[in-house]
């Protein structure tokens, strides 16, 4: 077997698998490396129980650039994204809003609570759909270097520069503002009813570990509206078969393309020769040789724990030492032997299709970050789930459920401690809890659960801290601050080492836009021919 | 409630201008958008609740499509065979008793006139189901042969059934041995007093079957399937997620895709079974059949037209589109056009002019669309395809799997 190779890629997260399908796409002989008996890192279905099928941490669809699902032609290779439709927020008392398909329903059901917020709902749409349409032109391109002078530096900045001249003058002063403030705050530009302020406020908070009082958060929800399912802006879907069936379709393409894998045993050190890479060492002695090695791990775990230090500069260690990985979410998958009764959602069957989030006001929001400060994990806890199976045939027996429940917030550490296995059964019991509140009965029909805490994230998908998007999503970690200043082109700071993951530009979710910009760059730097979409073709 | 039915011997037939089908008091109970369209004589429901959600059924789950506006006409005696085998371009001896084939039929001047679906009932008993009405024309080829006509277009509710549960619906609702049925396989089952008739076939390239029964029992045979297809995500779907359904996997449709001959006023509007793409139906080694020697003819000195499948980059739908060469020259027209929620790409049919349309052919769509009231323009560079968009193996596995 030969072991010398055009292209290592390490992790077969799904950015990992979009990058090697793309250098081999190219005519790249390629090895995907992997630390688990399987692919997918955090888009992954794992058989856990009888015959459900779980989506073990990514459980819904939205961010996954079109231009990458049609360029890979992941439809081919058997992904199916089908879109569930709306959400709904229950509230203590029993009240619901729900976002229906159908915006007028939705319009009378906002007016319910505030005729006021179901018009101001129209401004709201038009101001979030004004900053997606100007981010989603900046997701499948590499951020550009400002200081460089460069003319691709150059003629980027230009780029972003006209983009945000288009905005218009307004827009430009609501853009600044925007990215800077906190989802609580942007919610009381816009609407008045508590209820309606938490159901959007969610989105401001999820996989982050700041509060809906801190500033940053306005565009934590941004990164959750800017996807689409068929051109439909803001929604969301599953894959058929769980989001595994993503990073499926992806290895399938890769394979197609004579990419090989290796999946079993960690890389435990990317060797640097005379400041160049030349290959990597898998924990299990094996070695494979390549003069591109792509890091598919998070930002710390490339350098940190897959680097001699010395082959590094110190004020770039630090730096990474510095990046902000904050692990704040927990998740339980769950098999039910029966569908939930919500007494909130009876006569109303099509939001039990929809996401449903457990939340009153943007307060009790606040209260839940508050447990996380002091170091626990909230014991009034917001709570995202979907019940995949009621729209998905395939997760389970007909008439058996599963229910993907989302977590905010739950920390990396326990008051400064590491997990114990009774505190992780102790949270999933908190969540178990607060859900039975909601739909009494529930505890009874739970067949098996499993529970994920920042610890098995880390020890798993090998997220640092458990950090769902491989790095918080602020400003300081965005665009061409993304993972640090000086290497968000993917390039990393030993010759021949490049990053692909979460870590990098545009960020998390399962969106591929990281893997796909990385293949691009190491393609021009190769001088081969580009396989790789760019930019955004919907305008 | 009690409805007439379209009935061409009642004298008050204009006092309803359309007519409530068998199924129609479950439609309006599913119907919750209130919104009708026609069919022919009868009301159809364009969506139920949302076109894609009953298109994502149909793909995903399955669903329900009232398909009793469909014209019938069976075919029986004696000659009953020989008379189709003029009519048609296939050899339907091919199409076994039990079988279903699906057909076109052309003028003297190898024109499609129709297509439809052949239903070989028993041994020389047909069912012939189309879009346009063609008593005039199936009379007409009934000279010289010992056969019966009859039109039976109100006395037959259908429904099709389409999706990946379809199979699984069918069994939870007591249909042993269906998941034994074969594409293209009639069965009967015993049915509250009366007689099902289930074929495995359908117009969304996936996994489905068609219902076939009395009117009478239309409106149990929709709560068996309600009942049965709840836990495996049955929904009511309604025409817009059927066309959507349709182009994906290449089928066309008359008024569409193509002119029924007997229709067209301007020359060269109309198109023969080789121009869309159809050579597969037509077998000359089966003896005299109407159009016969104008297709010899075709096949020998070329055709005019080919019906072709585009996949057009970018991701706006390229309706009613003019279609050129890389030079910008014409090349034709597309006929059908969508963005395919399952293929993840623009997709079209379009008609085109020979010599245009091989399969890997660069082309360029012109594609009008609008954003917030002003009209935008591209060109859309554009390949013709071999493969249809959407063919799943569960369509033609047997048994197929619960999903
Ligand atoms: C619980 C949870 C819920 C989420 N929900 C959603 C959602 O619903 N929708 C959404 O869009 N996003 C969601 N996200 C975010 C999204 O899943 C991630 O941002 C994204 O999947 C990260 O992909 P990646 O390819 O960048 O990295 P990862 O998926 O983290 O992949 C990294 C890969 O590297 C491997 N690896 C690590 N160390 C080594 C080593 N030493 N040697 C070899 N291999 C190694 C890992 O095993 C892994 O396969 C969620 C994340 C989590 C954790």
């Amino acid at each position: 077997m030969s072991r010398k190779y055009d292209a290592i890629v390490i992790g077969a997260g799904h950015n990992g698998l979009t990058n090697a399908a793309y250098l081999a796409k190219a005519g790249l002989k390629v090895l995907m490396v992997e630390k688990n008996e399987w692919i997918g890192g955090a888009t992954v279905s794992l058989p856990m129980y009888k015959d459900w099928k779980y989506s073990n941490c990514s459980y819904v669809c939205s961010l996954l650039r079109p231009e990458v699902y049609r360029s890979l032609n992941l439809a081919k290779y058997g992904l199916q994204v089908v879109p569930y439709g709306g959400s709904v927020t229950i509230s203590q008392t029993g009240d619901i809003i729900g976002n229906y398909v159908d915006p007028d329903v939705t319009r009378r059901e906002v007016a319910r609570h505030s005729p006021r917020d179901a018009d101001a709902e129209v401004r709201y749409g038009r101001d979030i759909m004004r900053q997606c349409r100007f981010i989603r032109k900046f997701l499948l391109r590499t951020a550009p270097d400002p200081t460089s002078f460069k003319p691709r530096d150059l003629f980027e900045m230009l780029h972003l520069y006209k983009e945000t001249m288009k905005l218009g003058e307004d827009v430009i002063y609501d853009t600044m503002r925007f990215y800077t403030m906190s989802i609580s705050d942007f919610l009381d530009e816009y609407f008045e009813s508590p209820l309606l302020k938490a159901a959007h406020a969610g989105s401001g908070i999820i996989g982050s570990a700041l509060g809906v009082m801190s500033p940053g958060t306005a565009y934590v929800l941004l990164h959750h509206a800017m996807g689409d399912v068929d051109g439909n802006a803001g929604a969301w879907g599953f894959a058929r078969g769980g989001m595994g069936a993503i990073a499926g379709a992806m290895h399938d393409c890769f394979t197609d393309h004579g990419g090989e894998t290796v999946a079993g045993s960690p890389v435990h050190r990317i060797v640097v020769k005379n400041g160049r890479v030349t290959g990597v060492a898998l924990e299990n002695g094996d070695e494979y040789l390549a003069d591109v090695v792509v890091s598919n791990m998070t930002f710390p775990r490339t350098f940190l724990e897959c680097m001699d230090e010395k082959d590094l500069d110190a004020a770039f260690l630090k730096k990474v030492r510095n990046f902000k990985i904050r692990g704040s979410s927990g998740k339980l998958n769950i098999a039910l032997d029966g569908l939930p009764d919500f007494p909130a959602l009876r006569g109303n069957p099509e939001l039990m299709h929809a996401d449903m989030h457990l939340i009153d006001s943007i307060e009790r929001l606040e209260r839940a970050y508050d447990d996380w400060k002091n170091g626990i994990w909230s014991q009034d806890p917001y709570i995202d789930m979907l019940i995949p199976s009621l729209t998905d045939p395939t997760m389970t027996p007909p008439g058996k459920h599963f229910m993907s429940v989302f977590v905010q917030y739950v920390p990396p550490k326990v008051n400064g401690q590491d997990w114990t296995d009774e505190q992780v059964q102790a949270f999933g019991q908190t969540v178990i809890n607060q859900i039975d509140e909601y739909a009494p009965g529930f505890k009874d029909l739970i067949l098996h659960a499993e529970i994920r805490t920042p610890r098995e994230l880390e020890d798993e998908v090998g997220l640092t801290e458990g950090n769902i998007f491989q790095g918080e999503l602020t400003m300081d970690q965005l665009l061409f601050n993304r993972p640090i200043p000086g290497y968000h082109q993917y390039r990393g700071p030993v010759r021949g080492l490049w990053m692909c993951g979460s870590s990098t530009h545009p960020g998390g979710g399962v969106m591929s836009a990281p893997g796909a910009n990385a293949a691009r760059e190491i393609l021009a730097d190769l001088r081969k021919p580009n396989t790789v979409p760019e930019g955004w073709l919907d305008d | 409630m009690a409805f007439n039915r379209p009935d061409s011997n009642r004298r008050d037939h204009f006092t309803d201008a359309v007519f409530p089908s068998p199924f129609h008091a479950r439609q309006n109970a599913h119907n919750q958008m209130r919104v009708w369209s026609r069919w022919s004589d009868y009301l159809s429901v364009p969506a139920y609740w949302c076109a894609e959600m009953e298109y994502f059924a149909g793909r995903n789950t399955c669903g329900v499509f009232d398909l009793t506006p469909m014209v019938k006409h069976r075919i029986s005696g004696p000659d009953a065979l020989p008379y189709m085998q003029r009519l048609m371009t296939r050899d339907v001896s091919k199409i076994k008793p039990g079988r279903v084939g699906y057909s076109v039929w052309c003028d003297d001047n190898g024109q499609v006139i129709d297509d439809g679906t052949i239903f070989h009932l028993e041994e020389g008993v047909y069912r012939i189901c189309s879009q346009e009405h063609q008593i005039d024309w199936f009379l007409t080829n009934r000279l010289g042969f010992d056969v019966t006509v009859t039109e039976e277009t109100h006395d037959v509710a259908s429904l099709a059934l389409q999706g990946p549960t379809s199979c699984a619906v069918l069994k939870d609702m007591g249909l042993g041995g269906i998941e034994q049925l074969t594409p293209f396989g009639m069965a009967w089952f015993d049915f509250e007093g009366t007689r099902l008739m289930v074929s495995r076939n359908g117009y969304t390239g996936d996994l489905g079957y068609e219902l076939w029964i009395d009117p009478e029992h239309a409106e149990a045979l929709w709560d068996r399937l309600f009942d049965a297809g709840e836990v495996r995500g049955i929904r009511a779907m309604g025409s817009d997620a059927l066309d959507m359904l349709r182009i994906e996997a290449g089928f066309i449709l008359a008024g569409q895709d193509f002119l029924p001959a007997m229709e067209a006023v301007r020359a060269g509007h109309t198109r023969s079974p080789f121009e869309l793409g159809l050579a597969w139906l037509v077998h000359f080694d089966k003896g005299v059949f109407n159009g016969r020697a104008a297709l010899l003819e075709e096949k020998e000195k070329g055709s005019r037209y080919r019906l072709v499948k585009l996949d057009i980059d970018g991701n706006k739908p390229a309706r009613d589109s003019f279609v050129f060469t890389k030079d910008e020259k014409y090349a034709g027209t597309v006929t059908s056009a969508m963005w395919s929620p399952s293929a993840k790409a623009s997709i079209a049919l379009a008609s085109l002019e020979m010599p245009h349309g091989e399969p890997g052919e660069e082309l360029l769509v012109e594609i009008y669309y609008r954003r917030e009231l002003k009209w935008n323009r591209v060109m859309a560079p554009a390949r013709v395809v071999k493969d249809v968009f959407w063919d799943p193996p569960r369509r033609r596995q047997t048994p197929p799997a619960d999903f």
